[in-house]
């Protein structure tokens, strides 16, 4: 029983991670990863609402009419990110202006309609909330992993904390400001991708067409001809 | 006026494109833009969707929830902006389900061109983004039609050109482990280092 658990919780980080597997989740993804602070507080959000509302849709799952199922499940999504925008502006409202709409558009983050869908729909309240937390995980791992990138490399610091000496400030490491745009974080996200699948085979997608074999010349007497 | 709303409208589509500079709707911006014709479908849905929501949506924050708007109802002090994101959402689903009804009935070609899209539009995040973007600048009914109108062409003019690149793509001869939702990262990347260019551009 409790492998079963310990796979549902760890399958989504690498093997069926929601962004570089299930296209899942990618606006948010790119916008809030430039700075490490700003990243953690969105994972934590993030991953709170989707192992929260995994839970509450699943407890609720026999009772939700599956023609309104879609509305149902939209209004407990959009009840806890309220509930998660307003405590952020409480407590740390710096950082809440900082992450501007993407909080509120956590309601439209596909992770969490989808694992409501995909999972929760179906299956008990506790695993629901298990699989929700791996996915959050899932998530915040690769938005970790691309914010440090981005910062570390970007401004030579990491969470506000100089690790690399700026030139600018009497150190040896020139800032790579092209890193702090934003476009960059798509092709961090798509090296990553390329990174996990060289591990993971089976992930690779198919050609939608072949190279010809070019070492071997066509056999052209026995080309059929059709008149 | 017009100009006011011309810069607008050009602000939206090329310098703050929803997609390629604020990185909205990403997800059924990559999934949905291997071939141009369903790219098309889905880009003309935004549009619609867009236009019928933002100024619904900016409708319903200045007179219902925005700080002392409901003085006409006789309630001065009343401030209602917590319920914000649950009405805008409520709103999209609903009038993206009476657009779903409207359209089967009068306009069928059209409904069975845009098939599943529709539906899907609801959980696009480009169009909740569009309605808290609107809240943020704190946009006119008036401006708010336009910027809805810019926001549903530039997300869709951006999702036409990558579906073209992809399709031409497809003959590439690219590493394994990059192939598909790999290399359309990295597109999506490089398009959007290109939409930076607009960024120095002031109307």
């Amino acid at each position: 029983m409790a492998n079963k658990y310990k796979e549902i919780l760890l399958k989504p980080i690498i093997a069926e991670n929601p962004i570089t597997l299930q296209i899942l989740g990618i606006c948010s993804a790119l916008a809030v990863t430039s700075n490490l602070t700003v990243t953690l507080i969105m994972c934590v959000a993030l991953t709170s609402v989707v192992s929260l509302s995994n839970l509450f849709i699943s407890i609720i799952r026999n009772h939700i009419p599956s023609s309104v199922r879609i509305i149902v499940q939209m209004t407990i999504i959009a009840s806890l990110v309220i509930v998660v925008d307003e405590l952020l502006k409480a407590y740390d409202y710096e950082t809440s202006k900082k992450l501007s709409v993407f909080v509120g558009l956590i309601i439209t983050n596909c992770i969490v309609m989808g694992r409501a869908e995909a999972f929760a729909m179906k299956e008990k309240p506790f695993p629901s909330f298990i699989d929700g937390l791996g996915n959050g995980l899932g998530y915040s791992f690769i938005l970790i992993v691309v914010a440090v990138i981005r910062e570390l490399f970007g401004a030579g610091t990491l969470m506000g904390v100089e690790i690399f000496p700026l030139v600018s400030n009497g150190g040896w490491y020139p800032a790579n400001n092209l890193l702090l745009l934003p476009p960059s974080s798509f092709i961090i996200i798509g090296l990553l991708i390329w990174v996990i699948r060289v591990f993971n085979k089976e992930q690779v997608e198919e050609k939608d067409f072949n190279l010809s074999k070019h070492d071997v010349a066509p056999n052209y007497e026995k080309r059929e001809i059709n008149v | 006026m017009f100009e006011h709303y011309l810069n607008i409208f050009l602000t939206t589509v090329f310098i703050e494109n929803i997609a390629l500079s604020v990185f909205l709707g990403m997800c059924t911006f990559i999934a949905i833009s291997k071939k141009i014709d369903a790219a098309f479908g889905l880009g003309i849905a935004v549009i619609v969707v867009c236009l019928i929501t933002v100024p619904l949506n900016n409708f319903i924050y200045n007179n219902v929830l925005r700080e002392g708007a409901l003085a006409w109802a006789g309630l001065p002090e009343a401030n209602l902006q917590f319920v914000g994101l649950i009405s805008y959402i409520g709103v999209i689903a609903a009038a993206v389900q009476i657009l779903e009804m409207f359209l089967d009935k009068f306009v069928p070609a059209l409904y069975n061109a845009l098939g599943v899209f529709l539906p899907l539009i609801t959980v696009n995040c480009a169009i909740l983004g569009a309605s808290l973007f609107m809240v943020e600048k704190d946009l006119k009914f008036g401006e708010s039609v336009v910027y809805g109108l810019g926001a549903g062409v530039g997300w869709a003019m951006a999702i036409v050109i990558l579906a073209g690149i992809r399709e031409k793509l497809k003959y590439a001869d690219i590493p394994e482990g990059l192939q598909g939702l790999g290399i359309t990262f990295i597109i999506v990347g490089l398009m959007s280092f290109g939409f930076m260019s607009f960024g120095g551009i002031s109307l």
